[in-house]
């Protein structure tokens, strides 16, 4: 898709914070019932004083670190006026002339290589209501509003239209939302902790603009419609006008909101019941709080522990995955004396490592809709598994299927072992079964000794049969060719 | 300048229903007070740094911890009208 650009605006949830912007409500409202979680400031009834929450202005700060933004020296709070339900006010505490950090960058990973996205800033607001459309925007007849989440702190995140295809859109979600949550300060599986707005055009258009994207998958979704559209219209030699366009998910579709004409006039000011912040001095002491960003530790697992850029890629995109890996490449490692010098090893080859759990272990959640933390598999578990694997106590089959059987109904490893009776077999014990299967084919031996290469592994075939998969490959393979010849 | 027009896009931007003779009468009101303003802009203000607060403060903040809010039924006492606890509300495109 050529000539495609595309910015976001993407808002975040501070949901890890304990209190909302700008009062003391909970934040932990999702699955309770609607309006219990407000009080008179995030109501906007007269005369309620809002006062900013330290730590929302922190983990701001973090994230814009993170994403190599300049801090302001002083930052404002603004009103941002319009009239809308789930805005009790008839404002919104927003960032205008002075945001809390401008001009970073974020780097994500394309088709053609490392790709630099231009942050153009980040700034605080406060959440609006929640509201209900039933039977959705286009046919319900009301709106239901519910004001927990009203007031909740958001960042937006804002892009320059860097970002060259719906594809590069979700790359650059997906990478954000990996930010934020090594930074401690989003938990991405809470609905509606990420809304993306975007504009999108194409070459010789006007831009769209895409509202209501409410998860990073359906971001790839929205804008391939989006441009679709858009191409199509230019095909047809139809002018593509600016305009604001509503994603219904459900449909997969974008709708045109026909918006009143200067509605879009918001008349900011700065808010007057909120003093300016100086809080760039935050920055270094808050500096040293950050932890090892994804890009970092893809570096590091790459030269540490020795593994394909690929999975150290895939290993880091979430933060508990990657500590796990680390738990089980370290607490496997074990000293060794050899030629007078203490060599430390590993039991566990880290490359093995990587490919179990991006390859098996990754997939095998994500079909559960399981999350690595607190699921039955602990990392002692993995290391068992991966030790007896790398020994040749069990199969790769077996391991798959222990690591299932963990998964769904918990359990040790040695004990499924034994149970369901897996494991690989002797070389003795292979030997009698390859002595049995040579006894048995007659006329494929012969075939083989006629140079037909399909012999060989037709016998392999009826051996690894006869041991249901025990025998290892190599056992069969080696024995298979010593008695063939001594035919 | 303050013509009908802008009047009548201010008044739809604040939810006011302004009749027609209303706004022949508020124009010229809001012409002067704007007058007003013309001539504030004549003095030179170039090595003024602009006031966005009048107190001098800055930095207050309150600590992150959660506080009791309202009980649900108290929270939309005073919506005029509701269903199952939510404000229920017209829909706006």
């Amino acid at each position: 898709m050529n000539n495609v650009m595309i910015g976001l605006e993407v808002h975040v949830q501070l949901n890890k914070l304990k209190s909302k912007l700008f009062c003391g409500c909970s934040t932990d409202y999702q699955d309770e019932e609607p309006n219990t979680h407000t009080c008179p400031v995030c109501l906007g009834l007269p005369g309620a004083l809002p006062v900013v929450n330290r730590k929302a202005v922190e983990c701001g700060i973090k994230v814009a670190l993170a994403l190599n933004c300049e801090v302001l020296e002083q930052t404002l709070f603004y009103r941002k006026n319009y009239f809308y339900p789930d805005l009790p006010k008839g404002f919104q505490i927003s960032q205008y002339d002075f945001p809390l950090a401008v001009n970073g960058k974020m780097s994500i990973e394309t088709d053609r290589g490392e790709k630099i996205i231009r942050i153009n800033r980040v700034h605080m607001e406060e959440d609006p209501a929640r509201m209900i459309h039933e039977g959705g925007i286009q046919y319900s007849r009301h709106s239901l509003i519910d004001y927990n989440r009203s007031g909740m702190a958001l960042l937006e995140i804002v892009t320059e239209p860097d970002l060259k295809s719906p594809k590069e859109a979700r790359r650059f979600l997906d990478k954000l939302r990996s930010i934020l949550e090594y930074l401690d300060v989003f938990n991405g599986d809470l609905e509606g902790a990420m809304r993306v707005d975007s504009n999108i055009s194409l070459a010789g258009g006007d831009r769209a603009e895409v509202k209501n994207i409410s998860s990073h998958k359906g971001v790839e979704k929205a804008l391939s419609y989006e441009a679709t559209r858009q191409k199509n219209l230019l095909r047809r030699n139809i002018k593509i006008i600016q305009e604001t366009r509503h994603y219904d998910e459900e449909r997969g579709i974008t709708i045109s909101m026909r918006t009143k004409e200067g509605e879009e006039d918001y008349r900011y000011f700065p808010e007057p019941d909120l003093p300016p912040m100086s809080v760039k001095s935050w920055t270094e002491r808050l500096k040293d709080e950050i932890p090892e960003l994804p890009d970092a530790k893809i570096r590091r697992f790459v030269e540490e522990y020795g593994v394909k850029e690929n999975h150290a890629r895939s290993l880091t995109s979430d933060i508990e995955i990657a500590d796990y890996f680390e738990t089980v490449c370290k607490s496997s490692i074990c000293t060794i004396p050899r030629q007078k010098v203490v060599r430390r090893a590993r039991e566990i080859d880290p490359n093995m490592a990587a490919s179990w759990i991006v390859d098996v272990l990754k997939g095998e959640l994500n079909y559960r809709e399981m999350k690595i933390e607190g699921s039955p598999l602990t990392e002692d578990k993995t290391i068992k598994i991966l030790k007896d694997l790398s020994s040749g106590k069990i199969t790769e089959k077996n391991a798959v299927e222990i690591i299932r059987e963990i998964l769904d109904n918990g359990g040790d490893p040695e004990e499924i072992a034994r149970r369901r009776g897996f494991g690989r077999l002797d070389r003795s014990e292979t030997e009698i079964l390859v002595k049995k299967v040579i006894e048995e084919n007659p006329k494929v031996v012969e075939d083989y000794h006629k140079k037909k290469k399909r012999a060989l592994n037709f016998l392999v075939g009826k051996v690894m049969a006869l041991s249901k998969g025990k025998s290892a490959p190599k056992d069969v393979n080696e024995l298979l060719e010593k008695y063939l010849c001594e035919d | 300048m303050m013509d009908e027009e802008n009047l009548k896009q201010i008044a739809r931007l604040a939810k006011i229903e302004l009749k027609e003779e209303e706004v022949k009468e508020f124009s010229p009101q809001i012409r002067s007070i704007l007058a007003l303003f013309d001539e504030i802009d004549e003095v030179e203000t170039e090595d003024v740094k602009p006031t966005f607060h009048v107190f001098g403060l800055k930095n207050v903040f309150r600590e992150d911890a959660a506080s009791p809010s309202l009980a649900g039924e108290d929270a939309i006492k005073n919506a005029p009208k509701k269903e199952r606890g939510y404000i229920k509300g017209p829909k706006i495109m």
